[in-house]
């Protein structure tokens, strides 16, 4: 195989080899060099592109924070915790499944008898220092509970930040109004899924 | 039952003994056969038919089925097959699906068995009813999620004995008929009987009122019954499993506390439960939920430990108790030898004192037999111990061997217990005046013993008590009676009625007296049986051939401990009984073997666990904290004779014995460091700590720790006993015993043992006296006097009061000194 054409470097026109200088290698050369960087002011050039491209108001850009770019419907940011829309109640149940799936091992969870004798959360924290966004959580989450929404502004002082279930937990008035979002990501219902399900016969 | 014979399971040869069950057989050679219904030590239940095995080709069910010499087992057939699945499919009709929120889901038969017969579509249905939960205090039932397989009602009644669950009614629909034809005929009986009952307690109300060992919630194989002290607390799967040896009786039970961290924002350990292995070990209330009895120290105080050093330094007696390590009771006698001090433990020294006395007749070290084999006997003796609260697993070898080896028991003990005599039906008890042990010992060597072998002189002292009296005896005996009746008899011929002399004979039943010639048993007199004694007891001993005599600790602190202790081991040689001694705590045999015991305090002393000038202690309460038994490593002697190790469930920040020791000059870096000490010489074995396993065998082995051997003692052949003293106790009477569930101060401390402390009366003495429950009463004996309430037990009957040890704030010590009752006036204050 003959490398002819890979030395032949003029592909088309549209490519051009940069001229570009050869290091100096003798010392007056390297001082010549550093003169003319110098005194050439190339820093007022950059500058000046800028200072054009401001008085322009021609911005391509998304103006983070005022503006942000459309999210996903499967995009997995902070967890959200989800209700139920017949009776506006937390749908978690505190199974603890998606405590034993945490890969980062960043979720726990603490339940108790309630008064009316069932199983109650009564405190639940994501260590979102730790979470990896994986997703796991979400898709074993029997009751549709434990989401990922779109919030991914979770930077923090400390390496260890915690989201409780309050905080992730949709709020009431949100509920009221009919404004909470179903997640469309892993471990959503997968359209159909009724026809697929073999039915359990009931004697009534 | 012994013969060894080789049976063939799925083509595998194995050895087994005849007679033994397939399904034990299959298990102790890691053949699986699933069952859910049968508990190992218990009788089969036959309500969950999956353990349906073919033995030469035939269908039996492997719980119940013996093996004999030869026979050929097929574990799965296609029929076999068909009949699981079926089953499962029932198990799971009307089952809610709310593994979610379920405390067995992760190690729950259902979900593992559904899973393993590979349920995944359902054909069957039926109308279910109204099954809402019970709370029962302790326990929480859920009839939605019961299966109905009967362990919990087996175990309470073949283990426990309590015998306070049963199946009820459910009132359901009966099944359609079609399912009769169409479904697998096991699967369709089981579930017509399924369909038929729920589990209910025995004494017909909503309250349970039992001796709370909570055995039927670990036993359950689905999350019907739980604890209510756990319920919804923890996954079972988030909780790690520290294998570990109880440490409130002398049981010595294998338990693993389930641990996890405190909460989210503290990750400290925490132990959630207490598990076990209930196939062969079944633990009381104590073990099962006092498990929070932990020291928690923040950190180590120096100056409080530099005052101990001083006081240890000072001391000339250290006094501690039995709820300590053998390497901790080790390091209290290298102390010993090394400062000069003496070692004071009351309750110990006595147990060693009743086993040397003992000894010096049978020629061992140790009493011959334990629980284990006391479980495998069919008569069962108890004496001198108040079985139910002294040591449980004792009464649950008793209720065992009468309920599943169609035993025999005969409890001798003053104060009357309804939980013993509810036990089975085969149980005598005699309720003798204290002091009297020693007439009971008599009495069992005089029905016992083998009065040919026996010392002459016994034989005659024995004979003495024996005369022949003539009792009128009432029979009913039928008898033939001819009489002539005179009847109304209608004429044929005149059409009138008229009277007519018949004949007739016909069977009376006639009262006759007779006088025959009977043995008069004085011994049974002075110990006040009853006139049917004899009688029960020979019906009871009918077939019969192994004897097992358990005694308990008012022998040990009896007078008269000597003579008992040498009439315990003449009843060991000279009849079929074979001995096993109830230590009083936790550790008291351990303790009695490894340290020289003296009997007086000095002028200064340093308590472990005890109240002494300078007092160290676990419970929290002392100059200095010490680790509680739960939060150290090292082994306890148990009852059976077996030096089991235990571990450290919770983190300790403070010192322990060991730095204390080692700063006067012993040195080891561990505590358990000294378990490779022992003393070899008292039974101990050379084995390092972490070479000593703690677990079951599938085949119900047991390894745990080792044996202490038995070492034997050369005796000189004096086998003279003392006559019995003629003295008992009488009046108002006080007696030192723990309610059920209850042992030592560590017991009071936990959260869910929740007894309260108080001198214990019947509800019979209380209604017939002038005192009520609540009263505060001053108890007053020869030996001292204190204050405390009336608390009303319906778990003993009889005249006799029981004051407590577990509860420190009341001195128990002060009223009672050594022997378990006194004689005291109880006064309202």
């Amino acid at each position: 195989m003959k490398d002819e054409q890979f030395n032949n470097r003029n592909v088309s026109n549209e490519y051009f080899l940069v001229d570009i200088e050869d290091y100096p290698t003798e010392p007056w050369d390297k001082f010549k060099r550093v003169v003319k960087r110098t005194f050439r002011l190339e820093l007022f050039v950059g500058l000046w592109v800028v200072m054009r491209e401001f008085f322009k108001f021609e911005i391509h850009t998304v103006s983070y924070p005022e503006e942000k770019m459309p999210i996903g419907p499967r995009y997995r940011a902070i967890h959200e915790m989800k209700r139920l829309w017949e009776s506006d109640t937390e749908r978690c149940i505190g199974c603890g499944l998606c405590e034993k799936i945490c890969v980062a091992n960043c979720i726990r969870i603490e339940t108790k008898r309630d008064e009316n004798s069932r199983k109650e959360v009564s405190e639940y924290s994501i260590n979102l220092g730790r979470c990896i966004y994986c997703g796991f959580c979400a898709e074993v989450c029997p009751e549709l509970a434990i989401t990922h929404g779109g919030r991914y502004e979770n930077a923090s002082e400390q390496r260890e930040h915690f989201t409780m279930y309050e905080d992730m937990l949709t709020p009431l008035d949100t509920m009221k109004v009919g404004n909470q979002l179903e997640f469309e990501g892993f471990g959503a219902i997968t359209p159909h899924e009724d026809e697929r399900v073999k039915k359990t016969p009931l004697a009534y | 039952m012994s013969n060894n014979i080789t049976i063939t399971i799925d083509d595998k040869e194995i050895q087994t003994k005849e007679g033994e069950t397939l399904l034990n057989a299959a298990r102790a050679n890691d053949i699986f056969i699933p069952a859910i219904c049968y508990l190992t030590r218990c009788s089969p239940t036959l309500a969950c038919r999956i353990c349906l095995v073919e033995a030469d080709g035939k269908q039996v069910y492997a719980c119940n089925a013996k093996s004999k010499d030869g026979m050929n087992i097929t574990t799965t057939t296609e029929n076999i097959a068909k009949e699981r699945r079926a089953i499962m499919e029932v198990y799971d009709v009307n089952h809610p699906l709310q593994c979610g929120v379920c405390d067995q889901s992760g190690e729950c038969e259902l979900q593992n068995y559904t899973l393993e017969m590979g349920v995944d579509i359902q054909h069957y249905s039926v109308k279910d009813v109204d099954r809402s939960s019970h709370d029962w205090g302790h326990l929480h039932y859920d009839p939605g999620l019961c299966i109905v397989c009967e362990r919990c009602s087996t175990v309470c009644k073949d283990m426990i004995g309590d015998n306070s669950l049963k199946t009820i009614p459910r009132g359901a629909d009966a099944l359609e008929a079609e399912f009769k034809e169409t479904m697998p005929k096991d699967a369709y009986a089981m579930w017509n009987k399924l369909n038929k009952s729920v589990i209910g307690l025995t004494n017909g109300t909503d309250v349970l009122d039992c001796t709370s060992c909570g055995e039927c919630a670990a036993v359950c194989p689905v999350g019907a019954l739980v604890d209510t002290q756990f319920m919804y607390k923890s996954n079972a799967w988030e909780l790690k499993q520290i294998p570990a040896t109880c440490g409130h009786c002398s049981a010595g039970c294998q338990i693993s506390y389930d641990v996890k961290h405190t909460n989210i924002a503290n990750t400290d350990k925490k132990i959630y439960r207490v598990m076990n292995e209930w196939n062969y070990v079944s633990l009381c209330g104590a073990g099962r939920y006092g498990f929070d009895y932990e020291n928690r120290v923040e950190s180590k105080d120096e100056v409080a430990f530099n005052k101990a050093l001083e006081a240890f330094k000072k001391a000339d007696t250290i006094k501690f108790t039995s709820t300590i390590t053998n390497e901790e009771a080790y390091i209290l006698q290298s102390l010993k030898e090394k400062l000069g001090v003496k070692l004071v433990n009351k309750e110990a020294k006595a147990f060693q004192t009743f086993l040397k006395d003992y000894g010096e007749i049978s020629g061992t070290s140790l009493y011959g037999s334990d629980l284990k084999e006391v479980i495998a006997t069919n008569f069962i003796v108890s004496v001198g111990s108040a079985l139910k609260s002294d040591n449980p697993n004792a009464r649950y070898a008793l209720n065992n061997s009468m309920t599943v080896n169609k035993g025999a028991g005969l409890y001798f003990h003053p104060v009357g217990d309804p939980i013993i005599e509810g036990l089975a039906k085969s149980i005598m008890t005699l309720k003798h005046a204290p002091l009297q042990e020693e007439v009971v010992l008599y009495l069992i060597l005089d029905l016992f013993g083998d009065k040919e072998k026996l010392p002459s002189d016994i034989t005659e002292y024995l004979a003495s008590f024996h005369s022949t009296k003539t009792v009128t005896v009432t029979e009913t005996i039928k008898e033939k009676v001819t009489e002539i009746v005179k009847e109304m008899k209608l004429n044929d011929e005149t059409g009138q009625e008229e009277e007519v002399e018949v004949e007739k004979t016909k069977m009376v039943p006639k009262k006759v007296s007779k006088e025959i010639e009977v043995d008069d048993n004085k011994l049974l007199e002075i110990l006040g049986a009853d006139d049917k004694f004899m009688e029960k007891l020979e019906k009871n001993l009918k077939k019969k051939e192994s004897f097992a005599l358990m005694v308990g600790a008012d022998l040990y602190t009896h007078p008269n401990s000597k003579n008992l202790a040498r009439l315990v081991a003449l009843i060991e040689k000279y009849s079929a009984f074979e001995i096993t001694m109830i230590p009083q705590l936790t550790n008291s045999l351990g303790v009695a073997l490894i340290c020289d015991l003296d009997d007086e305090v000095g002028s200064y002393s340093v308590g472990y666990n005890t109240k002494g000038d300078f007092t160290l202690s676990a419970l929290g309460d002392g100059d200095l904290d010490m680790p509680a038994m739960n939060q150290q490593e090292g082994t306890l002697t148990s009852i059976n004779k077996r030096v089991n190790p235990t571990n450290a469930a919770l983190p300790y920040n403070g010192y322990e014995l060991n730095d204390i020791a080692n700063a006067l000059g012993l040195k080891a870096e561990n505590t358990i460091d000294y378990t490779y000490n022992l003393p070899i010489e008292k039974g101990f074995k050379s084995e390092r700590f972490d070479d000593l396993p703690n677990h079951y065998e599938n085949d119900g082995t047991e390894v745990r720790g080792y044996l202490l051997e038995n070492i034997s003692i050369s005796v000189s052949g004096d086998e003279s006993v003392e006559k019995f003293s003629d003295e008992k106790l009488e009046g108002s009477i006080v007696y030192l015993a723990n309610p059920v569930r209850q042992f030592t101060p560590f017991t009071h401390k936990t959260t869910n043992l929740d007894e309260v402390g108080g001198v214990y009366m019947s509800e019979e003495f209380l209604s017939k006296s002038e005192l009520n429950e609540g009263d505060r009463v001053k108890i007053k004996t020869k030996d001292g006097e204190l204050v405390t309430t009336i608390v009303s037990d319906n778990k003993i009957t009889g005249d006799i009061a029981i004051l407590p040890t577990f509860d420190s704030k009341i001195n128990s010590e002060a009223v009672i000194s050594s022997y378990r009752f006194a004689t005291a006036s109880i006064e309202r204050v």
